[in-house]
């Protein structure tokens, strides 16, 4: 008998501990969680969005860093149970989320004023958070003979070396046919085309022995330092950063192609208020300034880009010299033809 | 664990075999003793049944566990290789009307009607994403095609349209509408189940008369990655064999303090987070590293050696971080080899070598089977290594099945070749099995 009482004692506890354990989960409401791509940016973003607006609000703002992982998203809204509340994601991730029904559709009232915003950053399902740009950079110490442009990438004797580029077809097949003599833009009109991209990915097998591919943002940075190679495509952010521990790095805005990340709400976020007033003011002028003076990224404020010094303003993609020859990454293009293309460029890979 | 669980039911059941033999021998042995060996072999039974009824019941929260954890969502997820909901749930009226077309032009106007209606409801339910994605594998820019008509919906007219010009306003859109392919792709997903991600893993696809056939070259990469994944996964076990078969034996050889403190080098990267290891090794491997620096240093090299982001460096770090797979099943089956057969063999006249190879050798079989398809499989599986320590032309299945689950959404395809390398797996380990006549035992 002593022994069943101890039995069903511990049940007992066991029971009560889960039940106890349960309702925690709901009673306690979940701290604000953004999410973001990491690294330098994420450290930017911390002093420029997240550590102002905790003073302001007086909560708790929880930072996750990922690599653009959408299945997650798709999980946690398929099984409704939305842990992140304010995301950061690319174009086409927006693009596609927004389609399926993935992000919530924002009341652009809450947002801000429409016309504060350059127009690149008004979408229906998401905020654009800033402009950045895949551009050719080089290291100034190691390199003596300066490029100018994708011509300068392909042409393995002016410059000779190792290249790096981003494992996969994108930015690479519009950047072959631009070293091709293809106008910025005119590059989409041509690679919609099969000739067209026949003619690009020809123009990638010239290179194909020179080239040294990358996968996450930090390696371009890491491999111009160790001088495993002599140009890189390369993210201007993580540049400049690398700049700013005393790197000597160039980047060459000419032909370089840019694009926005966005702000998205998954839909069923128990947080939906929180985080539209999270992007309001990661949208408002101050916070846009603060931002771009960490990275050099460029602003989607108006009025914040207008505020920027003219020496930190030449590192943007969004300086008026910066954009005059650069190409907006099309994001209907890549939601048509991204997997057919990414597709073929494995198939090339492995010859 | 699952093999666990298949070992402890065939030892459950082996022993019920053997007392099932007992009995047999018990009535063998005469009826003299008839009515005390009936009242043996029934109790025998009984403890037998008591004995598989305590076996099971203690596999059974495991099994139950797994099943539940492990078995059912695997097998939900595999699912979604064939699952092809898309166009039978957003089209469903068009596909009502598509049953008596033939095929060969663009379709009746009541098809375009019906078009119309599903099109508008996808709008209103949020679905029409996944349907154009799923139409966009059929035919590269139908997902454009979808939204752009769907962003004219619902059509501007004065008066109610009759079904001739619906079908104009759809032409007007845009003259795909007219093409027959483009409603064949839709005809075409018309079952529930679809062979589309099956094929495109290996490289096939379904013609419109229904033949199967090639993909074209330029794009057809999955059966050379699998290849490659299979090569690399193979000569990967041969270097840990051949690396980590003399450093068993001489651990096995070794008195019982050495041994453990040797065992301990072995463990401790073991213990390590691999992306640490490889981290380190790129440090160690790249142009400016240590290792060509001790190279030139030598005299060796007069250039740096291509380490990193090729074949060599990912053979070189897989090797590594798989070793202590090989060296442990090896140690444990050395250990328990005693050394007297050598002996023997050599005090009847065997020369030392010969000893070794004919004598021990075949001994440690059970552990070299055990080493290997332990790194085999692990290898096959193998994503973050050769991702970030390889070039483009050196990742290995799971990159692709990453490259689907995370950056397209295309869980089909995921599942698909997830499911092609399980069953690729499977079919070796049969296969191993058949050879070896053996299981996965440790002596």
């Amino acid at each position: 008998m002593k022994n069943t009482h101890k039995h069903h004692k511990g049940l007992h506890c066991a029971a009560a501990t889960l039940l106890a354990l349960a309702g925690c989960n709901m009673a306690v409401a979940r701290d604000l969680t953004i999410v973001n791509f990491g690294g330098a940016n994420g450290d930017a973003q911390k002093v420029a969005f997240v550590e102002p607006l905790q003073k302001e609000l007086g909560i708790k703002i929880i930072t996750v860093a990922y690599n653009g992982e959408q299945a997650k998203v798709k999980a946690m809204v398929e099984t409704n149970n939305v842990v992140w509340d304010a995301v950061e994601v690319e174009t086409a991730d927006l693009g596609r989320g927004c389609d399926e029904g993935l992000y919530e559709q924002l009341d652009w009232s809450k947002i801000g004023n429409k016309d504060d915003f350059i127009p690149e950053a008004i979408h229906d399902c998401g905020v654009g958070t800033f402009v950045w740009s895949t551009a050719l950079a080089y290291n100034a110490k190691a390199l003596k003979t300066v490029p100018n442009s994708w011509a300068d990438f392909w042409d393995v004797k002016k410059i000779p070396g190792k290249r790096g580029m981003r494992k996969g077809a994108r930015y690479n097949l519009e950047f072959a046919l631009m070293a091709d003599g293809v106008a910025p833009k005119d590059v989409y009109e041509v690679l919609s085309t099969p000739e067209g991209v026949d003619r690009a990915f020809k123009k990638l097998d010239e290179l194909k022995p020179s080239i040294q591919w990358w996968e996450a943002g930090a390696q371009p940075v890491q491999m111009l330092a160790a001088g495993d190679v002599v140009m890189s495509t390369a993210y201007n952010g993580r540049i400049d950063a690398a700049n700013r521990e005393g790197q000597d790095m160039k980047v060459v805005w000419n032909e370089s192609i840019y694009d926005l990340d966005y702000w998205v709400i998954p839909s069923g976020s128990p947080n939906k208020a929180l985080a539209e007033k999270f992007i309001k003011y990661a949208s408002s002028t101050p916070a846009q300034v603060a931002y771009a003076h960490n990275i050099a990224y460029g602003p989607i404020n108006k009025q914040a880009i207008t505020q920027i010094e003219p020496a930190l303003q030449a590192n943007m993609p969004t300086s008026p010299e910066n954009m005059k020859n650069a190409l907006l990454s099309s994001y209907d293009f890549w939601a048509d033809h991204g997997e057919e293309l990414d597709q073929r460029f494995s198939a090339w890979s492995t010859r | 664990m699952v093999h666990a669980l298949i070992l402890a039911f065939e030892q459950a059941t082996s022993r019920r075999a053997s007392a099932r033999r007992a009995d047999r021998n018990t009535i063998m042995t005469g009826s003299t003793a008839g009515a005390a060996t009936l009242a043996t072999r029934k109790a025998m039974a009984a403890t037998s049944r008591k004995q598989k009824w305590k076996a099971f019941a203690l596999i059974a929260p495991l099994a139950l566990f797994l099943l539940f954890i492990f078995i059912i969502p695997i097998a939900m997820l595999l699912y979604r290789a064939v699952d092809n909901p898309e166009v039978i749930q957003r089209l469903p009226r068009t596909l009502a009307t598509l049953e008596r077309w033939n095929a060969q032009q663009a379709p009746e106007a009541s098809s375009y009607v019906a078009l119309m209606e599903d099109l508008q409801q996808a709008k209103d339910d949020s679905g029409s994403g996944t349907l154009a994605r799923r139409l966009n594998y059929e035919i590269s820019g139908y997902r454009s095609l979808i939204f752009k008509t769907i962003r004219r919906m619902p059509f501007e007219s004065d008066a109610p349209l009759n079904a001739a010009q619906v079908k104009q306003k759809f032409l007007e859109i845009d003259a795909r509408w007219g093409e027959p392919r483009y409603w064949q792709a839709i005809l075409r997903n018309r079952s529930p189940y679809s062979s589309y991600y099956l094929l495109a893993s290996l490289d096939l696809q379904r013609n419109l008369d229904g033949s199967i056939s090639r993909v074209p070259p330029t794009t057809s990469a999955f059966l050379s990655i699998f290849g490659r994944t299979f090569e690399i996964s193979a000569l990967v076990t041969l270097l840990t064999l051949v690396l980590g078969f003399p450093l068993a034996y001489w651990i096995s050889t070794l008195p019982k303090r050495k041994a453990n403190i040797v065992m301990i080098f072995v463990l401790i990267p073991f213990w390590t987070s691999i992306l640490v290891r490889i981290a380190a090794w790129i440090v160690l491997l790249q142009r400016e590293g240590l290792i060509n620096k001790a190279l030139m240093g030598m005299g060796l090299t007069e250039t740096p050696v291509e380490l990193l982001f090729n074949r060599t460096g990912v053979y070189i770090a897989m090797t590594h971080i798989l070793l202590p797979f090989m060296i442990l099943p090896l140690y444990s089956v050395m250990q328990s080899i005693p050394p007297t057969y050598q002996r023997a063999a050599v005090s009847l006249g065997s020369h030392p070598f010969g000893a070794f190879w004919r004598v021990y050798v075949p001994q440690t079989f059970p552990g070299i089977g055990a080493g290997t398809l332990l790194v085999f499989i692990i290898a096959v599986g193998y994503y973050i290594t050769p991702a970030l320590l390889g070039g483009a032309g050196d990742q290995m299945i799971s990159y692709y099945v990453a490259y689907f689950t995370n950056q397209t959404i295309n869980w089909g395809m995921a599942s698909a070749l997830g499911f092609l390398l399980l069953a690729g797996t499977l079919v070796l380990y049969f296969l191993y099995r058949r050879l070896t006549g053996r299981e996965l035992g440790l002596g």
